[in-house]
């Protein structure tokens, strides 16, 4: 129970993969064993790959008849015991929303990569947008919250899958990986480590497992099939599971543990990467496939001597409040290039006492690294 | 409930939350007394529902795993745990509106996949829970809270329905046929494939009132009228069959 390192499933040593590819093989590794999933594009590839090395590793995989029964399918197997998860992008990740909440309420792990694409609405399905995320953060109705990260390489998307199935199961909450087609379909050299640290479900028999007196706010988890008798619900419940639906205090209580669990140990569960950040004057915060370019852009200025810097969000929710407001004490201006319409920037003014200055790109291209450069030149 | 099926029921509960005259009180009966006839341990059963009055016979009554899931996708909720864990002996028990309106595309992909699920659809053949609203299983002409002047569609045939879409086993039963009702919850569950038993369940509060019917006891007089066996409806001429129900067993044999 708790943390433990594990052989790797996949042969230590150095790999040629898409970032879809490596979402499967970073979901394997971490003990993932029940795939359901719909065909959209471009997440397709991760369950092609998952239907075919499930075999390998005696995992249950489904193709279901669209995201609604994929979503709560994966659900019904983590609550028979499995690590589960499902992959999809922005019309299939709308679908899977009410059950996104239901998994909140019923503090069920699972983990989902949403590999987003040019919309709203059907948009561009082949091109690249990061355009997802107040939806991974507040898609389904009611105050939950939830874990997102934001992988920026072949690497983290599978160093990320296993930290999702981590976070999941430490904290019993949805957790997504907030790729983007650009990542999904990129082609780089990664390398598999021959042991992978994974975190395993906490069982604790007869305790209540909807509700806890411990400090993290994170009650144990049972299965089917193990003489509990659960009560699993989606309607509001007490700690052993009962409804009660018109309890004021029952629902506060609830509500309240659900998103407390995950924003009091924020500490712990964010990440970010930070570049020359020391003496920045200009700092770029950005995530995701558009930090690569930050990265390229603010070295090329340093070369140049401009005092400029770059904070990568690893972790998109929850958000890097703190961090945000210290580097924004330092700094006399921030630059926040998205490809939405600046769903990030606007968290960034929450926090940030400097002045924040929005770069937004929503034309299903990436922002390329000349675009940054000539924008940061401009505000210096 | 009968009081030797009580060691069924989860300790603590002692009403069930079902109108007066509702017929989904007798269904949970008689799903108990299969159970018990074939002594399986509840230690080895999960009961699914979804939305709706019939998602409260197993939530929280019933003394084993329940999953009390979204509105219609109570099937893919038990897709999941029964292909990761096969041990589990998994029902569905569910409304005709969850099951077979907004869960109508997992009930046929399910049947299709003939995955080893037991489904019992209480059909009431109307939404009672929020109020009285037509469903797709409404008789031609009955009166709801959205078609005050009667409804204009055809409802489903749920059995053929299932039937066709490639399920193992297929039965209809009115509550008001308790023993074949029994024994048709028993065979389905010795069955390894999809099964699928549309139980009729009389809704007083919200389809009697509307539909001149004065009082419970004529709901049941009325189903036991209206419920005849595939054999008799041998006999009947299409223009009989028009006001009868016909119950029985269906197979694609």
């Amino acid at each position: 129970m708790g943390y433990r390192v594990i052989d790797s499933t996949f042969s230590a040593g150095h790999y040629y993969f898409s970032g879809n590819e490596a979402v499967a093989e970073g979901a394997i590794a971490a003990g993932c064993r029940y795939y359901a999933g719909y065909p959209i594009t471009p997440s397709s590839e991760i369950m092609e790959r998952i239907s075919v090395r499930f075999k390998d590793v005696h995992g249950v995989f489904m193709q279901m008849e669209d995201e609604l029964a994929s979503i709560c399918s994966v659900i019904g197997a983590v609550w028979a015991g499995a690590k589960a998860m499902t992959a999809t992008s922005g019309p299939g990740f709308s679908l899977m929303q009410e059950a996104i909440g239901y998994a909140a309420l019923t503090e069920t792990p699972l983990v989902i990569a949403d590999i987003q694409r040019a919309g709203p609405g059907t948009g561009q399905a082949t091109k690249v947008a990061s355009g997802d995320l107040m939806q991974a953060k507040w898609g389904s109705h009611g105050d939950y919250y939830i874990i997102a990260l934001s992988p920026w390489s072949v690497q983290e998307m599978y160093d990320q899958v296993i930290d999702a199935f981590n976070l999941a199961e430490q904290y019993r909450a949805p957790v997504f990986i907030m790729g983007e087609e650009a990542i999904g379909h990129l082609r780089e050299r990664i390398e598999v480590k021959a042991k992978v640290r994974v975190f395993d479900r906490i069982k604790k028999k007869g305790a209540p497992p909807f509700g806890t007196n411990q400090d993290d706010g994170i009650p144990p988890m049972p299965s089917f099939g193990e003489g509990e008798k659960l009560l699993v619900t989606g309607s509001t419940h007490n700690e052993i599971g009962i409804r009660k639906t018109d309890d004021p205090e029952v629902h506060s209580r609830l509500v309240s543990r659900i998103n407390k669990k995950i924003l009091n140990n924020r500490e712990s569960i964010i990440q970010t990467g930070s570049y020359h950040l020391e003496d920045a004057e200009v700092i770029v915060v950005s995530y995701g496939f558009t930090a690569r370019s930050a990265l390229f852009a603010i070295e090329q200025l340093r070369k140049e001597g401009k005092r400029v810097g770059l904070l990568r969000l690893k972790t998109i929710w929850p958000f890097a409040d703190e961090i945000i407001h210290d580097i924004g004490q330092k700094a006399k201006k921030i630059f926040v290039p998205e490809m939405n319409r600046g769903q990030i920037a606007g968290e960034i003014m929450k926090y940030a006492t400097c002045e924040v200055i929005p770069y937004n790109q929503t034309n299903g291209e990436i922002i390329h690294p000349h675009q940054i450069i000539k924008e940061v030149r401009s505000i210096l | 409930m009968a009081r030797e099926l009580e060691e069924y029921l989860r300790p603590g509960i002692d009403s069930t939350p079902f109108c007066p005259g509702c017929g989904h009180g007798i269904l949970m009966n008689l799903i108990l007394r299969a159970i018990d006839g074939l002594k399986i341990s509840m230690d080895e059963m999960l009961f699914v529902s979804g939305i709706g009055c019939a998602a409260w016979i197993p939530s929280p009554n019933f003394n084993a795993d329940t999953l009390h899931t979204l509105h219609g996708r109570a099937i893919a909720f038990a897709t999941g745990a029964k292909m990761f864990n096969p041990q589990l002996n998994v029902m569905v028990i569910s409304g005709d509106g969850d099951l077979t309106s907004i869960g109508g595309n997992h009930l046929i992909h399910t049947a299709r996949r003939n995955i080893d699920l037991t489904v019992i659809c209480a059909n009431n053949m109307i939404y009672g829970m929020t109020g009285g609203q037509v469903a797709s299983t409404s008789p031609l002409g009955a009166l709801t809270s959205t078609t005050m002047d009667g409804n204009s569609y055809r409802p489903f045939d749920l059995c053929k329905l299932v039937l066709g879409a490639g399920a193992s086993y297929v039965a209809r039963y009115s509550v008001t046929q308790p023993l074949a009702l029994v024994g048709a919850i028993k065979k389905s569950l010795g069955i390894h494939g999809f099964t699928f038993i549309e139980a009729l369940s009389p809704c007083p509060t919200q389809f009697g009132r509307r539909n001149r019917y004065d009082s419970p006891a004529d709901m049941l007089k009325n189903l036991m009228e209206r419920c005849i066996s595939r054999e008799e409806a041998d006999n009947f001429s299409d223009d009989e069959l028009k006001d009868k129900i016909v119950t029985g067993e269906f197979t694609n044999e």
